[in-house]
């Protein structure tokens, strides 16, 4: 890919954030925005298949899944839930002093979103490696022996290691895509001084990643008993 | 050198019903196709580069003929849609009168049992005249039961009761198939449908099939040996008790749940209460009942594999607060073990 | 639609994208959404070879009842083979990573696509997938049929489930990327002047296309990835043995897969519209009707996935509702080929090559879209459902539909693409051939369908009188083997002996027309500015010309 990011700096009259393709900023920018929300309808779809096999499993098994639940931490993710909750602000911030060119409030926002994502990554190891311990990673080794039924309980820890995993590839997918914008403002490439919208961009994913966490989080761990 | 068929046999009130609404489409489509495809050629010759012809007043758009052939093929559209509805859920509804038998699919054989007990494998023998349900499972992956002459199909799923009924009307020989791709001999798993005039038919029965030399137990009979074998009346006797409900004439009859919900106890939820018993727990019980699901289909370990569970399920059918009227060979107190059933 | 340059000074003849660097890294290393174009031109047609060979080896099998060469895993990995890489790596890339590519940016005048980087990586995200594919047939290939059924497909296949899942998953990400591209370049990179209402007909019908790529995709991309960890980790999701649901995989394997349908056919109805259009040399007749149409379709096409699953066990009330919406999606459909015939009434026709592929694309898509009526009726379907009736329709529909408009919008759009013409007598007759094998070889297995012959079988032994149909079909398709096959030999041909073409040789209406032949990297040398309606086809003025050129002929000729 640095080959192509090369290829493409030199097909540029100038080297300023605008691609050849564009007729100026302002038709760049919006047509990024299109793009990317295009991009969120599609991970919109992506989790919203998980979504409809874990209500129609939660349907056909109320009981188990109550009971399979309360197996899971609410405190740890609750600590992570206002973690993300923060680290939205802080892209938020981060976005707003991109627009006002301000480059050491830009740096020490992003700062605080990177400093966010280990931690959720971090809390999410401690929680995985509680689950490994406990045996209730699906599989040849899962052994469960709650008042749930075994099968459905595997379904559940199933589900959840399938959803709470995607999401948590996309925060780790954020840490990298933070670090880059981050090192891009650290050495000033115009791409993001000069234009405020990759930084606005990351921070619209962040949102989203945010947003599919406020609804994984009561989904697995606030479970009434039905 | 071949005899060119154009038509499957037509062997079941379903399949006349049906051959007027398929030709009806099929004249439909011909019509449509010849039309638009001559004119479509007409257009594209007369108006050919070169060919004097009128050309004036061409229209773009034209909103009166945008709404035409836009709503009269609606309408046809729902036609059919009205009329083949109307035929699906005749298919979809079978009579109370019914005669019963039990199809189970599996990796690469059908197998059939009537009520009497006899069992045949990639044959099915049926009766001229009488409306025929078959209740159906697969022991692995998703099958589908195919025949032609009656125009008549159903998959067979895993894990789930799936119906079709029908009433042949030509006695004959006809193809059976396996119509959803279950893997390496999925074209070799099928066989014949046998229609025989009913006295013929009763004959067959009472002989044991044509396979099978003695004469086999009936499925109720069947039923009852599990039941006893699995020690399945210590809980379910003729009286509810602590350990669990009894089981005589609740088939058929709505349940009330742990959950205030209200479920009819049907064939679906005896096999459910069988293999998944936490799934749904009667009111004033616990989930102390074990589950009767085989680890897998090689190994029953224990388990109920899908022909037991339905040879207990014919058995608690046969359970009723008077003497069972279908089958007087079962003698449920002569042998000291009360009525008894397996739900929890 | 007409472009008017700012200034009128002839220009100096600009260097064509084919000209801008000869080595391999230019091609591999480009950002031109015409060389990614090509690029996709190449491996699409490299995949329908694999798929095409594939067919072969299904039908010769079918000649005898008890099979000729094939056993019986063997047979059932052909056709997987054949059903992955056609609708995979072929139909569903064919138009809207080839033509699309190639056109979207011409046609609304812009320089590129919004996102080049994103585009070629989209081609090699393509490639991973077929080099994963691939590897799946050197491994010994899958036998689980393109719908992956569980719980076949989780936990009793013996076959590189896994693996093609991946590829399958990889190649959905490739046509996501190419969605997200197509809807900012359209809706932001317009030039000047052009209103969506000036939006050539293609252009709508890639938009509806990218709608249905960015819902639908994803939704398959993750019933897979579910299939895999359940064949893997054995969690139960969809095998009711791990107490999992297979119908639940039905769905959403299908709310995808049917939408995928339209992914294939709206494209090709949207070449259908230029090429009717052009070669009548009239304005498609309801514009608006046609491109709501699409809208339309994309729109429905995502409410009736359910009529795939008329028998499998699902509610009775759910299949009345699915069947219902079904005869509703089949009215924009009817919509369009009523405009098409309409078009063509009081226009001046032109049967050059890429017309008589449109016109056979309109006879193949009404009997492919009528024996739909069939199939979404439900008593009728009970009978069809899984047999070659079936089969028989959704070729007509996606090959007789899509390859028809695939073809025929090459046979367009290759002048302007290589600034070659090909010999229009031999395109003509591949035209020809290929209609007439089509029909050979689908129209005998509407018969077989009806008298009972289910699909994914080879061996029919025991039905006898399933082989006549058999034999005209595996006849047909060698007739439609050559029909294809020719247009490979005159085109390649013509890209060295073929007459230059000039930058507009149809007299098309277009911004892609006003441009060279081949057209310069940055597509225009002086960016359009759009004063006009779209498609100013004039049919009486075309007439006169044409009238007017032919008495100069005969004055010259004596």
């Amino acid at each position: 890919m640095a080959a192509i990011a090369a290829e493409h700096a030199h097909s540029h009259d100038h080297h300023g954030p605008l691609h050849h393709q564009f007729e100026d900023l302002e038709q760049q920018n919006e047509a990024y925005l299109v793009g990317m929300w295009a991009f969120l309808v599609q991970e919109v779809m992506f989790f919203g298949a998980l979504f409809l096999a874990y209500t129609l499993m939660r349907w056909q098994h109320p009981m188990d899944w109550y009971f399979a639940h309360n197996e899971l931490d609410w405190k740890l993710a609750g600590v992570n839930t206002f973690n993300l909750l923060l680290s939205s602000f802080f892209a938020a911030m981060g976005v707003r002093s991109a627009q006002l060119k301000d480059r050491k409030g830009v740096l020490l926002w992003l700062a605080g979103v990177l400093f966010c994502c280990l931690v959720f990554l971090g809390i999410k190891y401690v929680e995985y490696s509680l689950k490994w311990e406990h045996h209730l990673v699906p599989g040849p080794s899962f052994f469960y022996q709650g008042e749930a039924n075994p099968g459905v309980a595997q379904m559940f820890f199933g589900l959840y290691f399938a959803m709470t995993g995607l999401h948590g590839i996309h925060v780790a997918v954020g840490l990298i895509v933070f670090g880059i914008l981050w090192l891009m403002w650290f050495f000033r490439k115009p791409i993001v001084t000069e234009d405020y919208m990759p930084t606005e961009m990351c921070g619209l994913y962040w949102h989203f990643v945010d947003l599919v966490w406020i609804f994984l989080y009561p989904l697995f761990y606030l479970i009434p008993h039905p | 050198m071949w005899r060119l068929k154009f038509a499957p046999d037509q062997a079941s009130t379903f399949a006349e019903q049906y051959d007027w609404l398929f030709w009806a489409t099929t004249a439909l489509t011909i019509f449509f196709t010849i039309v638009v495809g001559l004119l479509v050629i007409f257009f594209a010759l007369r108006f050919r580069e070169g060919k004097k012809v009128d050309r004036s007043n061409a229209h773009d758009h034209h909103l009166m003929l945008e709404l035409t052939w836009s709503i009269i093929p609606l309408i046809m559209g729902l036609g059919i849609f009205g009329w083949a509805s109307y035929l699906f859920v005749e298919t979809r509804q079978p009579p109370k009168n019914a005669l019963d038998i039990y199809v189970i699919g599996k990796q690469w054989m059908w197998h059939a049992q009537h009520s009497n007990g006899v069992r045949e494998n990639n044959m099915l023998h049926l009766p001229s005249g009488t409306p025929v349900r078959l209740t159906m499972i697969s022991q692995d992956v998703i099958h589908s039961f195919y025949i032609p002459a009656f125009r008549m199909k159903q998959d067979v799923i895993p894990g789930r009761y799936t119906q079709m009924w029908f009433t042949p009307t030509k006695p004959g020989v006809y193809n059976l198939f396996c119509t959803e791709y279950c893997g390496t001999q999925h074209s070799e798993m099928g066989g014949y449908v046998v229609v025989m005039e009913p006295a013929e038919y009763q004959e067959w029965l009472a002989n044991g099939g044509d396979t099978v030399p003695v004469k086999p137990m009936t499925m109720v009979q069947k039923g009852e040996k599990i039941f006893k074998d699995k020690a399945c009346f210590k809980c379910h006797g003729d009286q509810d008790i602590h350990e669990g409900p009894s089981l005589v004439g609740i088939y058929n009859q709505r349940r009330v749940m742990k959950d205030n919900s209200v479920r009819l106890a049907d064939d679906e939820y005896l096999r459910q209460a069988m293999y998944d018993p936490y799934a749904h727990i009667l009111k004033g019980y616990e989930n102390t009942m074990p589950s009767y699901k085989p680890k897998s289909t090689d190994d029953l370990e224990g388990g109920l594999s899908e022909e037991d569970v339905l040879n207990v399920i014919e058995y608690i059918k046969s359970l009723r607060t008077s003497p069972p009227m279908t089958t007087p060979a079962i003698p449920p107190l002569a042998t000291g073990v009360p009525p008894t059933g397996v739900e929890n | 639609m007409s472009a008017v340059p700012a200034t009128q000074a002839p220009a100096p003849k600009p260097k064509s994208y084919l000209d801008n660097g000869h080595t391999v890294a230019s091609w591999l290393l480009t950002g031109d959404h015409k060389r990614i174009a090509i690029l996709y031109l190449i491996s699409v047609s490299i995949f329908f070879l694999v798929g095409g060979i594939a067919a072969g080896m299904i039908r010769t099998e079918l000649l005898l009842p008890k099979g000729v060469f094939l056993e019986n895993d063997s047979y059932n990995k052909v056709f997987t083979l054949h059903g992955i890489v056609m609708i995979f790596f072929f139909l569903i890339p064919a138009i809207p990573a080839v033509l699309g590519n190639f056109l979207i940016p011409l046609m609304v005048g812009a320089r590129d696509l919004a996102f080049p980087r994103l585009n070629l990586l989209s081609w090699y995200v393509y490639m991973a997938a077929g080099t994963l594919g691939v590897i799946v047939i050197l491994l010994g290939g899958v036998d689980t049929g393109w719908t992956f059924y569980t719980p076949y497909s989780s936990l009793y296949s013996n076959s590189q489930v896994g693996l093609t899942i991946a590829a399958a998953f990889l190649a959905g990400f490739s046509s996501i990327f190419t969605g997200i591209n197509f809807i900012a370049t359209i809706h932001k990179m317009r030039a000047p002047g052009l209103t969506w209402f000036r939006l050539p007909l293609f252009v709508w019908a890639h938009y509806a296309t990218s709608v249905i790529i960015i819902l639908g995709t994803p939704v398959i991309a993750i019933t897979l990835l579910l299939v895999g960890v359940e064949r893997v980790f054995r969690i139960g999701i969809f095998s009711p043995e791990l107490g999992g649901d297979p119908i639940l995989f039905q769905h959403l394997f299908w709310f995808y897969s049917h939408p995928a349908v339209y992914i294939m056919i709206l494209p090709a109805m949207g070449v259908i519209s230029e090429l009717i259009s052009a070669f009548s040399r009239r304005p498609v007749f309801g514009y608006h009707f046609v491109a709501f149409s699409s809208l339309g379709i994309a729109g429905l096409g995502f409410l009736v996935w359910g009529h795939h699953m008329f028998v499998s066990g699902q509610s009775m009330y759910q299949g009345v509702v699915f069947s219902l919406i079904s005869f509703l999606v089949a009215i924009p459909s009817a919509i369009k080929v009523f405009n098409w015939t309409a078009t063509i009434y009081k226009g001046t026709v032109k049967l050059d090559t890429p017309m008589i592929y449109a016109l056979g694309f309109i006879g193949l898509f009404l009997i492919g879209g009528l024996t739909g009526l069939y199939l979404s009726s439900m008593a009728t379907d009970i009978h069809l459902h899984d047999t070659y009736f079936v089969v028989a329709h959704f070729h007509y529909v996606m090959v007789g539909g899509t390859i028809m408009g695939y073809l025929g919008g090459i046979h367009f759009w290759w002048p302007k693409m290589f600034g070659r013409m090909y010999p229009d007598n031999w395109g003509k007759l591949s035209a020809v051939i290929v209609f007439i094998g089509f029909n050979l070889t689908f129209m005998p297995q509407f018969v077989v369908g009806y008298l009972g012959m289910p699909r994914r079988y080879h061996y029919y032994y025991l039905q006898p009188e399933f082989q006549p149909y058999h034999i005209m079909s595996t006849l047909g398709s060698s007739v439609l083997g050559v029909g294809y096959f020719m247009p490979v030999l005159y085109l390649l041909w013509s890209l060295k002996y073929g007459k230059k073409a000039s930058a507009n040789p149809w007299g098309a209406s277009g911004l892609e027309w006003e441009t060279a032949s081949p057209p310069p990297t940055t597509n225009f040398l002086e960016m359009p500015i759009v004063t006009k309606e779209v498609y100013t086809y004039d049919a009486e003025k075309a007439e006169a010309e044409f009238e007017h050129r032919q008495e100069l002929i005969e004055e010259v000729t004596g």
